[in-house]
């Protein structure tokens, strides 16, 4: 499934709303969470999982083409945890 | 690093403001895209949201894990696990964002 398909299934199900204005809903929705994850908040929707914020720390790292040591700087990443309630469904518990 | 917390409040609360639509309908509509994806990823379907991220099922096979606290064998059963991989965006606005 891809956005635009999300998009068209509330579309379907809100007839009385616009497909421009399910677009702008999906995408708050989104845009909500990125922004709060470069804020360094935590998002956490129950049952389905939540999003947070890692730190890697600063690691010598090697080009794997060249074998060459390179310095990578710290840096922070996104990462997802699944929901109890999806992680149960996944597996059909 | 901050310790607040964006929950399914906060996200009827944008809707409600950059939308204009009433809370009650606000909140349905949360539901109902979560509800949307979990249903395509318990389906075995990829979800792919352009400039947010890809969700992705995978099956892992049974293995022999061990009690990290007893130092016990036992055997992991096999299971359907997902994974996450955000999109560049995603990933250059956290990493731009908590770079002090």
């Amino acid at each position: 499934m891809i956005r635009s398909e999300l998009v068209q299934k509330i579309a379907d199900e809100n007839p009385h709303l616009y497909q421009k204005d399910v677009e702008r809903i999906v995408g708050t929705i989104f845009d909500e969470i990125i922004n709060a994850m470069a804020a360094g908040d935590r998002v956490e929707l129950r049952g389905f999982g939540a999003f947070s914020v890692k730190k890697r720390k600063a690691r010598l790292g090697r080009n794997p083409r060249t074998g060459e040591a390179v310095n990578v700087a710290e840096k922070h990443v996104a990462f997802f945890k699944t929901g109890k309630l999806l992680r149960d469904r996944l597996n059909r518990i | 690093m901050s310790e607040k917390t964006l929950t399914r409040m906060e996200l009827n609360e944008a809707l409600f403001r950059e939308v204009g639509l009433s809370r009650n309908e606000s909140s349905d509509l949360v539901e109902s895209v979560l509800n949307h994806l979990s249903d395509a990823l318990v389906a075995g379907e990829t979800v792919k949201i352009s400039s947010f991220g890809t969700f992705k099922v995978c099956d892992k096979t049974e293995r022999i894990g061990r009690n990290p606290k007893t130092g016990e064998e036992a055997v992991i059963t096999p299971r359907r696990v997902l994974s996450f991989r955000p999109s560049h965006l995603m990933k250059e606005r956290v990493s731009a964002g908590n770079s002090d």
